[in-house]
């Protein structure tokens, strides 16, 4: 339960968890964020670094299909839980019908938010709720765009609740 | 890396009485979207950590026998924005949720968190004000339940004992029932953005009167206050819109704004009166009164 730290001696931990579906086991310090482990140890490098203080949303994963900051989140506290990061969206080369709303409405400037904000939109698509185009900007709202593409980012998020809809309705579950 | 010189994630509430009551200078933390900031910018370097996390049930929201509604204290914000029972009972509590942080904070950070930091922006802080609510406190001895108003001692202090842990906010049947309410939260963003001015306002009508008002306000003051000369002067009387606007003028009394980058003390002032005509306008309409002119 007390995983000390005294005397010079690193805290270790031994994290079980699943990214991108695949089953991890590592052993990693106490002190290191769920952001660290992915991009330093894992090298998911398509989570982003960028206040490192949850303001611009660039390091977001899903953490049991929710969007969280993973700068400011333990990676001692992932132990048990799935993890979803960009890559593990498109399968085989076949970008997810997310990814592919943001290439049809080209929301994508210099690319450094485009992970987080990608995996927000999944995370709405998959909660299978429907949404106001307030609730998508609200929804949104955690991601910094400094390219200030926001336009075409909340665009690309209407196409793919849309799209995501309407094939719900032809392919009822 | 964060400055951690241990972590400790006890697996029931009574094991992190103990490890509290044995170690009080760790430092509790519940979502760490504050705790962990902190860090980042240096401060609490070196701290020992006692993550609740681990800890099953802290989170629940429920509807006790007698009407009270339990929020756990490691409720995030989400949670409580979603939930039915706040949803139906108190959807005051619910906006002021919502207007916390980003979505990806919102899923993370904790209700209980939010009130222990001791933030006089905390806009869940002066919702529950508004609501009456009591905090559930608990150490290895025993628990405590007292009013949210005696547990902000400063600006980011509040009254834990050393090793009492917030355990749940109660918000009792009275402090709910029959009410319209409203919170505003003022900001120059709409998102990611502290509160320059948050106004919470509930209210009970009855034949176009009020039957009872009540109002909170944040960062007017050094911590959270209630507006009970505003209140006072509001029971019984018939809404109108001079009504409002005495109310309004009233809730002046027990602010202490103070400049800051954020807003001068004028403008804050200014603010406090303009919001909490608009609040209570809003939380009468809610609450089945009109007070059109």
């Amino acid at each position: 339960m007390l995983t000390k730290n005294a005397a010079g001696v690193k805290a270790r931990k031994r994290l079980c968890m699943t990214v991108n579906g695949r089953a991890v086991e590592i052993e990693i310090d106490i002190r290191e964020s769920l952001l660290d482990v992915l991009r330093d140890r894992l090298q998911f490098t398509g989570v982003k670094q960028g206040c490192s203080v949850g303001e611009c949303g660039a390091c977001t994963v899903l953490l049991d299909g929710i969007p969280v900051n993973s700068c400011i989140y333990l990676a001692a506290w992932a132990h048990g839980k799935t993890v979803v990061t960009i890559e593990g969206l498109a399968q085989d080369g076949k970008l997810t019908p997310v990814q592919e709303a943001f290439v049809d409405e080209g929301a994508i400037q210099c690319g450094f938010c485009t992970p987080g904000v990608v995996l927000s939109t999944t995370a709405m698509v998959d909660s299978g709720k429907a949404f106001t185009h307030d609730e998508v900007r609200r929804e949104l709202s955690g991601h910094l765009c400094r390219c200030t593409g926001y336009q075409k980012i909340v665009d690309a998020a209407e196409r793919a609740l849309r799209e995501a809809e309407i094939s719900a309705d032809e392919h009822p579950v | 890396m964060f400055d951690i010189c241990e972590l400790c994630e006890p697996e029931t509430l009574a094991e992190a009485k103990a490890i509290f009551r044995a170690n009080p200078e760790l430092k509790v933390i519940a979502g760490g979207t504050d705790v962990l900031i902190r860090m980042q910018h240096g401060s609490l370097a070196g701290a020992g950590l006692l993550s609740l996390r681990n800890i099953p049930h802290l989170d629940e929201i429920q509807l006790l026998a007698d009407g009270t509604i339990s929020v756990g204290a490691m409720a995030p914000f989400t949670r409580i924005f979603e939930h039915e029972l706040i949803r139906k009972h108190v959807p005051v509590l619910g906006e002021a949720s919502v207007s916390m942080g980003g979505p990806q904070v919102r899923n993370v950070a904790t209700i209980g968190g939010n009130l222990c930091n001791g933030a006089v922006s905390a806009d869940s802080a002066s919702t529950l004000f508004a609501l009456d609510a009591l905090l559930k406190l608990e150490t290895a001895e025993g628990e405590r339940i007292i009013p949210m108003r005696d547990f902000y001692a400063g600006p980011g202090k509040v009254n834990l004992l050393p090793g009492e842990l917030l355990v749940a906010i109660l918000i009792p049947r009275e402090g709910y029932e029959g009410m319209g309410g409203h919170y505003i939260k003022f900001a120059p963003r709409k998102a990611m953005d502290i509160a320059t001015l948050g106004v919470a306002v509930v209210c009970k009508i009855r034949e176009n009167r009020f039957v009872e008002l009540r109002i909170g306000l944040g960062v007017a003051a050094p911590v959270p206050v209630r507006c009970f000369e505003a209140e006072a002067y509001a029971k019984g009387r018939e809404v109108t819109w001079e009504c409002v606007q005495e109310i309004a003028r009233l809730a002046l009394k027990p602010a202490k704004a103070r400049s800051s980058w954020r807003a001068s003390k004028e403008y804050r002032e200014h603010l406090i009166e303009v919001l909490a005509q608009r609040a209570v306008a809003e939380a009468v309409k809610r609450g089945g009164g009109c007070c059109a002119d």
